[in-house]
Formats: structure tokens, C-alpha cells, sequence
């Protein structure tokens, strides 16, 4: 069971995988550039799983550089973190860094330059502090995994016990992308300090650094730094892993598989194998935050095609808009033309979607910023039919039956699918890439995945519906059993008291009650004199205004419904509508405004219920009296009689 | 100005249909070349008209099915089936044959089970079979090979005999050959090698006596060994451009060099040896072009190698116990109705569902 | 007398396998729902009560008896094909006269126009909407079904049907549905754009 992985120990494959041309060279040759601050940032309010976060600031608030805005909820998700010093222009709907191109509530700051630090605070040692407590600090400065899915970092590894293996993913298989081999050749100190924290945090017996044979720089450098570290402690045992060249080997599951020879077993987790991976970029964040309290505010972003003029990467500041960042990279957005068909791609050729919107910001998960020129990646060509060549089928790296996949995705047969697995598959693109009929596989799985999830929610939904529904029928039957009961209860405590009644009508004295009564409505008829005429008729208007334009609405309508027909119905409905403007108008004689007379109504709602409270108490109080008048008057007359 | 919206993988491989299937066409070259060489013109004019009606019936079977022409015609796949059809026949079968069979390849076998993609059997197998049991005359005329006959048909007889059924003489086919192959052996009215080793076996005739026939100088029958070593040369330059995999040519042809060895040592006196077997008929064209069209074939790497040996097997059988002396036809459409059982249990395991995986 | 041993013959046959089919039937029995469940599950559960019953299991209860499958509009084409394919009936289209399929909506009230009278609520065959009388209602737009049968209840015409909008993460990858961004060629800042977002 134990794996054991030297330098020299041997490696695995996985089946499939293609060589798509690489074409890193003209961005990973430069350093990583810091370009001036931003005009603006904008930062999405959700950016990991789960729902977002509560707001902590506001429109006009000063913010510093990693000052958190939101307060995670429930969910335990991330807070973010203005990546700036600034101030809050705005909280608004602004396109999201999403394939869709539609819009979510984001934070937009103005920097003012200064990029002024919020109190940063570090852990000095980790070994004085609780896991879980390093744990919440993470989650505190929203670290997330950067090579991905952006799964919060904090959450994998509380999740994951009983690691064997940390493996540190810096394979970067993707074309174009250099991000990772970057941070690699100029940080690997940070990120070997990083790696060590986390596999402190996981209690990983090995450490695995596995990178691409194209990578050899980076390999070199973490070499060294390995070599630099061992002079002061030899306790840690890390591996620098070279594995050969293929798409998608830095995939979590392929890596693990080039690794180890294992599977990650189907709905489950590396951590099921003893195995917890992480991104490069991600244990640099993890040092950083571990060991100079800055939260994740900026990333490393590759900015390459051949339409721009400076390809390189940079450190981009999340929520930094990409058209600024494509700016700085010589892309001269006002020359494109329709004809070029120009995309500009988020992410690498195979996985990364095109944008609409240079507007977007760079999230945790931007890797890439991709502006190809047109014989660079050629635009796809229309769809043949299917000649059930097998050659996605030997590519795909899960071993899914793509063609059979796609047949089933065509004719919507969702049940096909799901026993075909398409929830294994992994969006590589490799079929795609290699489909001599170039047919876009990929977007039609992605396409039957999420039919099948919004399947699944909506039969959730009806599962919840029908036993609210269900409920509903249920209270329905049972307050109707208690009113039979209780009318059957009041019937009897009527006939009782009608008995008590005839008793004490047989006792002889019936005058005194029929004088309460009458003294009862006297009371009445002068309160309401009193009071009604400001109040009550103000909100009677209201309501009779509200009643009128319902029912002008109502008669309008059924006037629309049988249109030729019934003229008297147009004419009633312009009566109604007569009426009812009246109505308004008379309602709101001196202020004209909706808002106004709602609320007036609302008060005199208020009042006149005040008004009947007190009138109620009022009569309660004189019929008290009434009675113990009429006792007294008894009493009297008993002590007259006596 | 927008920005353009694709789907992810922004890039592709570039290498269509179209291009895979003039490899196909450009692989066949050496075969037919041999086969142009000892067989005569008659190849070139059954690939002429078989490559036109295939054309002509594809788009009209596209229009009828509210299809865009042009999107059919661009992926050759028809110049495909037509051009493995037509170096199936005998060179100088009348042109209604080929027009026939290519009709039947396209419209029936392709189209009318749902076009590219979807046909079930081998157009140009299907449309063969069609032709041998309709014409088994006409199908079985072969010509000698170039270099037993005293006078081979010239060009102009040969676009006679295509056309008309006689040379500018006036002689027939069946007249011809007579005259060809009475100079030396009386009544032999047999053309191909694997014919005539059915027809001698079955008179009761040994192995070795069979072979005493002059048309099997060298070592596996004039003129044919040559035309599989042609299509054996443009099968591995398919394999060398990864245009086919090695499973199904490996599989079949294994399969079939088991059973003829097998044959040979058990009955050596009545069952042909290897070299017949991989070197005559139609063995090396089906093993790297007919029984490697993707549509029919199965689709799993483990599936193609079941397949293939399926059909290797299939051909032995045929051709040592059959009725037909070549049986490369029938075996693979009976391959082809295995496929969706093959496809059912031969499914890959996906990645985190194999036993050991947890 | 032969024809007598073939008939006896013939008898004992089909006494033998009915026998076994009669085992088989009680041994290997299979427990399913019964069908009036199945049917349930295939509808929406919008309780919308378009299709003539009060509520989904009444309509499941009548299809089970022989009603026709294309009364629920909410449910569509979709859910007539999954019935058609449970009951092994012909699927038809939609029946026009119980309403057209129509794009998932959600109703809100205009809260300063509610009057709190409750009708709604008592209309709601969900409890989805949550008030009391003479207070405020206010929807709980997940628990919505969007069934319309609150809309014709209230006095004063204040519960619009909304259209649910898209979220990112119910997104159905229709590439070809994403608005084209016309970008001005002269310029753009990101001010500009801030202003047209919202």
C-alpha cells in the first residue's frame, strides 16, 4: 500500500494523452513583470463554491490593501480581500470571469495609489499553534487553489486525513501557459517553504514535487533550493519529480496515475489513496500567508498570443480588468476587426473559454490570458458527420468512449450518458483536438452535464414541492377537523349557556342585561362619531382606491380577453377605470405620490387600529363597570330586599 | 467590433476526413498499380465510372435528404467506397456491374441506413456481395495475369469489352480466355488462383497437384502475389502516418496465419499453405483497407483486435470449407454484424472504476 | 387415438409451464412503485393545477386511470416524452387548450403596494408565500413553483410573474446565446463600462 517515490523510482502512464505543439517560448523567456496599479479593480463578490459571503463594507468606504470585504457565511467559504488601497466607487452588476458573460454583484475600488497595507499578521511558528487554528488563518486570508478549481485550501486539507503523499503540482501541461514555470525558476524557495508547511499541516510522510520534462529550469531551481535547505535541516525528504511530457499529465487524476500507478477512485478523493495535491502557485500563497500574513491578492498571470506585442506574465492584482492587462502586453483592441474572428481566451487553448468582455477581472483561478492571432489557432471549422474513427477514443486520457458519448449527447439520452460515465469526464478537449470530423465534443458533453444537474435540481426542487404541498394538504384537513370541533365545542357552550340562561330567566331578573345592551351600542354609536371622520375614512379611501384600480385592472382585462365582441365591457372597463382613478385621486387630494399614500395608509392603518384598540379596551372597561354596576344594583336591591 | 465566441479546445489537430481518406486513396496506389500491370486497362475504367456514380448518387441521395451537398462530397469518403469497390471486380466485368454495386454501396448501404457514420456494413463488402451472388459470371471472370497471356486485350479492346462485352474483333470475354489459356491447359475456365485451387480440391485433386498449375509461379499465384505485396506496402505507409491502427491488420492476418498453419500441419495435403493464404486473394487489401474502415469496425483498441481476428478466422473458414474460394467479403460483414455485440463487451474501463482503484 | 396423446400431450405442457410461470411470477416478483408514484414523480410538482386536477398527484392518480399525458404545460414536451415512455402510450404534443409551455418564472409581490389581505397565501399550494393579515407578504422565491395560482387572488394586481434569471452556475453552456459585446472601436474604459453594468 505505502508508495514510495525516489528520484530515480519509476514512473507510470496513463492512457491516451496527446502532444499538442507547446508554444511556451516567447512568454516564459521574461521575469515576471509588476505593472503600474489598475485604473480600477473589480472584485466578485463569489468567486470559490458556495454562496458568497456577507458584505463588510460599503459605497464610499476607504479600504486598505487586504482588508477583507465580506464575512463568510454559513457555508464556511472565503472571504475576499481588496487587493488595493482605495476607495469603494461602487458595488454593482459587472460582467464575472465566467464563459457565460453574464453579470454578479461586484466590489469596484478606485486605488489611490498609495497600495497601503491593512495590519498584516504572520504566524511566526505553527508548531505553538493548533492545526485547526493555521487552518482558520488560511481560510482567513483566502487561500484557494490556484491550479484549478479554486477549492478553497483551508477545506482540502481539513478534509484529508491519513496522507501518505503531498504531491506539488507544478507539471503546467497546457499549451502556452508559463505561469507555474515562472513562479518556479524565480520563487522556489517560497513555494519549498510553502510545500513544507502544507505537508507539516497534512502530516504527509513524503513530498513530492512533480514537474514536466519541458520545465527543465524549474526543475534545476527547486534542485537547488532543496539542496540549500538540506544544509540546515535534514529532516524533510522532498522529491523533485521529472515526468515525461503529455496533455494532460498535470490534470490532478493523471498526475497521480503518472505518480503512483493509482486510480483515484470513482466519486472519490485523492485523500481516499492517501494522496493530497496542491498547485505550485498555491504553496507560494500558503508561505506568504503563513509567513508574512498577506492574504491571496494577486496571482501570476500569463499574457501570451500572437496578437500581442509583449507576451510575458505578470503580477496581477485580482480584479485587475483584462483588458488593462492586455494593454500593458501591446494588444491593440481598437485595430481588431469582426473578420479577424479575434478571441481572447481565458485560460490555454484546450480548456480555456473566450471572453466577450475585456472587462472581466483576473479571479484566483486566472492563469492565462490568451490573445491568439487567427493562423496561430485557427478558428474551428464546421462539423462533419461522425466516421467512427476511434481516435478520440485511444486520445482520451479517462478512457471514456467519446464517440459513444457524443451519439448519446446528440439524442439527449441522459441515462446513456450517466452510464457511459460522462461525470468522469474531464474536459481535456483532447477528443476535440484530435476529431478529424471537428466535431466540438467537449462543448457537447459540458452541455449534457449540465442538463443532467439542472435535471437533478429541478427534481429536487419538485421532491420539495410536493411535500410542501403534501403538508399543506395535511394541515389544511387537520384545521378543518379543529373547527369542526371547535364549532361542535362552541355549539355546546351556547346550548349551556342558553340553559344557564332560561335558569336564570326563571329566576325573574331579565331587565338588567337588555339595559347593559342598550347602554353597550349607545357606547359604541358615540366613539365611533368621534373618531372616525379622519382616520378611518382616509384609509377606506385607500383601500377602496387599491379595490378600484384591481378591479379596473381586472375588467380591462377581461375587455382584452373578448375584444370585438363586447363593447359594453370596454365601456364598463373605461367606467371602472374612471372610477377608479377618481378613487385615487380623491385618496391622495393633497400629496400625488404612490409612496406617500402608501404610507399614509399605512399609518392610518396603524391609527385606526390604535383607535379600535382603545375603543375596545374602552367599551371592555364600561361594560366591566355596566356589570358591576348592575351587580351593585343587584347587590343593592338584595340588600333591599333583605 | 466583438470578440469571436468559440467553444474550448481553441485548437485542433489538422487533419480532417478529407485528408485521411486521400491518404486512404493515395495508400492504394501500389496495389493498383500491380494490379493495372497484370490485369490491364480494365482497372481504370471500373475506377472511372465507379468514382462518378458514386459522386453523382451521393449528392443525389444528399439533396433528398435535405442535406448540403458540398458537405458530403468534401469528406471523399465516396471516392473512398467507390475506388475499394471497383479494384475488387474483375477488371473487365461490363460497366453495368460496377454501376450496380456503387449504386448499392451508396444508396442502400450508406444512406439509407443514416450516411456517413452510420452504415452498419462495409458499403463497398455489401455492394461486392451484392454483385457476386447477382452476376457470379460476370464476378468471376477474371482475366489471367498479363504475363500467361498470349494476347492481352489492348487498351481498345479493353474499353470494348468494358463497354460492349466484345473486342473491336467481335470476340466475347469467355472466347478470349479460351483462346488465352488453351495454348496451355484444355478447358480451364478459371481465373484466380484461390478458384482454381477450389475447383481442383474439390474434384478430389492433392494439394501439390493443384499447384502444378503454371499460374502459381512463384509463391503464391502470378500477378496476385504481386497486387498484395502493393497493397501490403501502402497498408504499412497507412500505419506509418497513424492513419489506421496496427490492431485490426495484426489481428486479422495473425488469425489467419494460425489457422493456415494449423491447416497445413494437420491436413498439409488438402488445405493451402500460409503463403497462399496471406499472398493470393484478397488478404492483404482487406486486412489494411477494407477491414479498417472506422464506421464498421469496432471501435475499442481490444474490441478491433476481436474483430479483425473474428475475420481472419472467418476468411479460412470460407475458404477452405465455403462455397466461395475468396471469402474476404463475407467475412467482413459478418465481422460487421458482430460489432455492436463486440462494442457491448469490450467497453474500456474509465479511469477510477477498475476494482483496484480503491 | 393419437390425437388424444397429442392434445394430452399439448395439456400437460402448458399445465407445466404455467406452473412455472405462476412460481416464477410470486418467487421473482419485482417491487416496483406503484404506478400512480411513478407518474407523480415524472410531474413538475408545480401544483399549478393547469391541467384540470387540483394538484400534481390527482392528475398522476388520473393518467394512471386512461387521462391523457399532454395536460401539463409546465412539465412540456419533456415530461409528456418521459410518461409516453413509462406508460408505453403514444406521446403527443402539448394540449394547447391547458396552456403553452412557457419560460420558468417565479412570482413577487410588490411589497408597498400588498395590502395584507392573505389571499395569496391561502391560494399558494406550496405555503410559499409568507405574511399575515394586514402585514406585508413577501415570496420565498426558492419554494416558488411558479404556478400563477396567486395572481388571480389578489385584490390589488400586485404579484408579477418574474422570469427566473440565469446564474453562472445553473448556466447551460449555450455559447451561442451569449450577447455579442459590440465594443466601441474608438475607446472604452473601464469607467464606462462600470456605468453600463449598472
Amino acid at each position: 500500500m505505502a508508495i514510495n517515490i525516489s528520484a530515480n523510482s519509476k514512473l507510470w502512464s496513463f492512457p491516451g494523452g496527446i502532444h499538442p505543439p507547446e508554444r511556451k517560448a516567447p512568454a516564459n523567456l521574461k521575469n515576471i513583470q509588476r505593472f503600474p496599479l489598475p485604473p480600477a479593480v473589480f472584485i466578485p463578490l463569489r468567486q470559490h463554491v458556495g454562496e458568497p459571503g456577507e458584505l463588510c463594507v460599503a459605497q464610499g468606504d476607504y479600504v486598505q490593501k487586504g482588508q477583507p470585504l465580506t464575512i463568510p457565511g454559513v457555508d464556511n467559504g472565503l472571504p475576499i480581500h481588496a487587493s488595493t488601497s482605495g476607495t469603494i466607487t461602487g458595488i454593482l452588476e459587472h460582467p464575472l470571469n465566467h464563459p457565460s458573460g453574464l453579470t454578479g454583484p461586484t466590489i469596484c475600488i478606485q486605488p489611490d495609489g498609495k497600495d497601503a497595507w491593512y495590519p498584516r499578521q504572520p504566524i511566526a511558528d505553527i508548531d505553538t499553534i493548533s492545526q485547526r487554528e493555521v487552518l482558520q488563518h488560511l481560510q482567513a486570508m483566502g487561500i484557494a487553489g490556484l491550479g484549478g478549481a479554486g477549492f478553497p485550501t483551508a477545506r482540502k486539507v481539513a478534509g484529508a486525513r491519513n496522507i501518505d503523499m503531498l504531491i506539488i503540482n507544478g507539471v503546467e501541461c497546457e499549451p502556452y501557459i508559463v505561469s507555474d514555470d515562472r513562479l518556479m525558476r524565480e520563487h522556489a524557495d517560497e513555494i519549498l517553504a510553502g510545500s513544507l508547511l502544507l505537508q507539516k499541516l497534512t502530516s504527509a510522510k513524503q513530498l513530492v514535487i512533480a514537474i514536466e520534462d519541458n520545465k527543465p529550469e524549474a526543475a534545476a531551481a527547486f534542485m537547488q533550493a532543496i539542496s540549500d535547505l538540506q544544509t540546515d535541516t535534514n529532516s524533510a525528504n522532498p522529491v523533485v519529480k521529472v515526468v515525461p511530457t503529455r496533455y494532460p499529465s498535470g490534470g490532478e487524476k493523471q498526475l497521480i496515475q503518472v505518480l503512483t500507478g493509482k486510480q483515484v477512485p470513482v466519486r472519490g478523493l485523492p485523500a481516499d489513496i492517501g494522496i493530497l495535491m496542491q498547485n505550485v502557485a498555491t504553496a507560494f500563497a500558503v508561505s506568504r500567508a503563513i509567513n508574512h500574513g498577506e492574504p491571496l491578492l494577486e496571482r501570476v498571470v500569463t499574457i501570451t498570443g500572437e496578437a500581442l506585442q509583449q507576451p510575458g506574465t505578470a503580477w496581477a492584482l485580482l480584479g485587475t480588468p483584462i483588458e488593462y492587462l492586455l494593454q500593458q502586453s501591446g494588444f491593440k483592441a481598437e485595430e481588431i476587426k469582426a473578420e479577424n474572428k479575434q478571441r481572447v481566451i481565458m485560460g490555454g487553448p484546450m480548456m480555456g473559454f473566450t471572453v466577450t468582455n475585456l472587462q472581466i477581472p483576473v479571479i484566483k483561478t486566472t492563469n492565462c490570458i490568451l490573445a491568439p492571432s487567427q493562423q496561430e489557432l485557427a478558428p474551428a471549422q464546421a462539423e462533419m458527420a461522425c466516421i467512427r474513427c476511434g481516435a478520440c477514443e485511444i486520445a482520451c486520457p479517462a478512457s471514456l468512449l467519446p464517440q459513444q458519448l457524443q451519439w448519446l449527447a446528440k439524442a439527449k439520452d441522459y441515462d446513456g450518458l450517466k452510464q457511459h460515465h460522462l461525470g468522469d469526464c474531464i474536459e481535456c478537449g483532447i477528443c476535440a483536438y484530435v476529431c478529424p470530423s471537428q466535431i466540438p465534443l467537449v462543448q457537447y458533453y459540458r452541455q449534457a452535464k449540465a442538463e443532467i444537474r439542472e435535471q437533478a435540481i429541478e427534481h429536487q426542487k419538485s421532491e420539495i414541492a410536493r411535500q410542501r404541498f403534501e403538508a399543506r394538504q395535511a394541515r389544511l384537513e387537520r384545521e378543518k377537523e379543529e373547527r369542526l370541533a371547535k364549532h361542535e365545542k362552541a355549539a355546546e357552550a351556547r346550548k349551556a349557556a342558553q340553559e344557564a340562561r332560561k335558569n336564570a330567566a326563571a329566576a325573574g331578573d331579565e331587565q338588567d342585561p337588555v339595559k347593559a345592551a342598550l347602554a353597550r351600542v349607545k357606547a359604541k354609536k358615540a366613539l365611533q362619531e368621534s373618531e372616525g371622520g379622519t382616520a378611518k375614512t382616509e384609509q377606506k379611501d385607500a383601500v377602496a382606491a387599491a379595490v378600484a384600480r384591481a378591479k379596473a385592472k381586472k375588467a380591462e382585462r377581461e375587455a382584452s380577453e373578448a375584444p370585438a365582441n363586447d363593447k359594453k365591457d370596454a365601456v364598463a372597463a373605461a367606467v371602472a377605470r374612471a372610477k377608479a382613478k377618481k378613487a385615487e385621486r380623491e385618496a391622495s387630494e393633497a400629496p400625488a405620490n404612490d409612496k406617500k399614500d402608501a404610507v399614509a395608509a399605512a399609518v392610518a392603518r396603524a391609527k385606526a387600529k390604535k383607535a379600535e384598540r382603545e375603543q375596545l379596551a374602552k367599551l371592555e372597561a364600561e361594560h366591566k363597570n355596566d356589570i358591576e354596576n348592575t351587580q351593585d344594583a343587584t347587590n343593592h336591591k338584595g340588600d333591599d330586599n333583605s | 467590433m466583438s470578440f469571436y465566441i468559440a467553444s474550448s479546445p481553441h485548437h485542433h489537430q489538422r487533419r480532417t476526413t478529407a485528408k485521411l481518406m486521400q491518404l486512404v486513396l493515395f495508400a492504394m496506389l501500389p496495389g493498383f498499380l500491380a494490379q493495372l500491370y497484370f490485369f490491364g486497362w480494365g482497372v481504370v475504367f471500373q475506377l472511372s465510372l465507379a468514382i462518378t456514380v458514386a459522386l453523382a448518387a451521393e449528392s443525389l441521395c444528399l439533396i433528398a435528404r435535405d442535406r448540403a451537398p458540398s458537405s458530403g462530397l468534401q469528406d471523399n469518403t465516396a471516392i473512398v467506397t467507390a475506388a475499394l469497390l471497383a479494384v475488387s471486380i474483375p477488371p473487365l466485368a461490363p460497366w453495368w456491374v460496377i454501376v450496380i454495386g456503387t449504386l448499392f454501396s451508396i444508396v442502400v448501404v450508406k444512406h439509407l441506413f443514416g450516411g456517413v457514420g452510420h452504415n452498419i456494413f462495409n458499403p463497398a463488402m455489401a455492394g461486392y456481395v451484392l454483385l457476386l451472388i447477382s452476376f457470379p459470371v460476370q464476378m468471376t471472370a477474371w482475366m489471367p495475369p498479363t504475363g500467361f497471356a498470349t494476347n492481352a486485350p489492348s487498351f481498345i479492346d479493353s474499353l470494348y469489352l468494358f463497354l460492349f462485352q466484345f473486342t473491336s474483333e467481335g470476340f466475347s470475354l469467355e472466347q478470349m480466355r479460351r483462346i488465352d489459356t488453351g495454348s496451355m491447359l484444355d478447358a480451364v475456365v478459371m481465373a484466380t488462383p484461390l478458384d482454381h485451387l477450389k475447383t481442383q480440391l474439390g474434384q478430389g485433386a492433392t494439394l501439390s497437384e493443384a499447384l502444378q498449375h503454371p499460374q502459381f509461379i512463384g509463391f503464391a499465384g502470378a500477378g496476385w502475389q504481386w497486387v498484395n505485396l502493393g497493397y501490403l506496402l501502402g497498408g504499412l505507409l497507412l500505419l506509418q502516418q497513424r492513419v489506421i491502427q496496427w490492431h485490426i491488420p495484426v489481428a486479422m492476418l495473425g488469425a489467419l496465419s494460425v489457422c493456415a498453419i494449423l491447416g497445413s500441419i494437420f491436413a498439409p495435403d488438402y488445405l493451402p499453405g500460409l503463403n497462399i493464404h496471406l499472398f493470393s486473394g484478397a488478404t492483404m487489401f482487406a486486412a489494411f483497407f477494407i477491414a479498417t474502415d472506422p464506421v464498421s469496425a469496432a471501435t475499442s483498441s481490444k474490441g478491433k483486435l476481436i474483430y479483425a481476428a473474428l475475420i481472419g478466422v472467418l476468411i479460412y473458414v470460407i475458404r477452405s470449407y465455403g462455397g466461395y474460394p475468396d471469402a474476404v467479403a463475407f467475412a467482413v460483414l459478418l465481422a460487421n454484424l458482430c460489432v455492436p455485440v463486440i462494442d457491448q463487451y469490450t467497453r474500456p474501463v474509465t479511469y477510477g472504476h477498475n476494482k483496484e482503484a480503491g | 387415438m393419437s390425437w388424444f396423446i397429442g392434445i394430452m400431450a399439448l395439456a400437460t405442457i402448458a399445465l407445466v409451464a404455467g406452473l412455472i410461470l405462476g412460481f416464477a411470477a410470486i418467487r421473482f416478483r419485482v417491487e416496483s412503485d406503484p404506478i400512480v408514484e411513478q407518474i407523480d414523480n415524472l410531474l413538475p410538482q408545480t401544483q399549478c393545477g393547469q391541467c384540470g386536477y387540483p394538484g400534481c398527484r390527482p392528475y398522476a392518480e388520473a393518467i394512471a386511470n386512461g387521462d391523457e399525458l399532454n395536460k401539463c404545460p409546465p412539465g412540456g414536451q419533456a415530461t409528456i416524452d418521459h410518461l409516453a415512455d413509462l406508460l408505453g402510450r403514444e406521446a403527443k404534443p402539448l394540449d394547447e387548450a391547458h396552456g403553452e409551455e412557457a419560460q420558468k418564472t417565479v412570482a413577487v409581490i410588490r411589497e408597498n403596494e400588498c395590502i395584507g389581505c392573505t389571499k395569496c397565501i391561502q391560494a399558494c399550494p406550496v405555503d410559499a408565500i409568507l405574511g399575515a393579515a394586514k402585514q406585508m407578504h413577501t415570496v420565498i422565491a426558492d419554494e416558488c413553483t411558479g404556478c400563477d395560482l396567486c395572481v388571480e387572488p389578489c385584490p390589488v394586481d400586485c404579484i408579477d410573474m418574474v422570469p427566473v434569471a440565469t446564474k453562472p452556475e445553473r448556466w447551460k453552456w449555450q455559447l451561442d446565446q451569449i450577447p455579442v459585446n459590440v465594443i466601441d472601436a474608438s475607446k472604452s474604459t473601464s469607467a464606462e463600462s462600470a456605468s453600463k453594468a449598472s
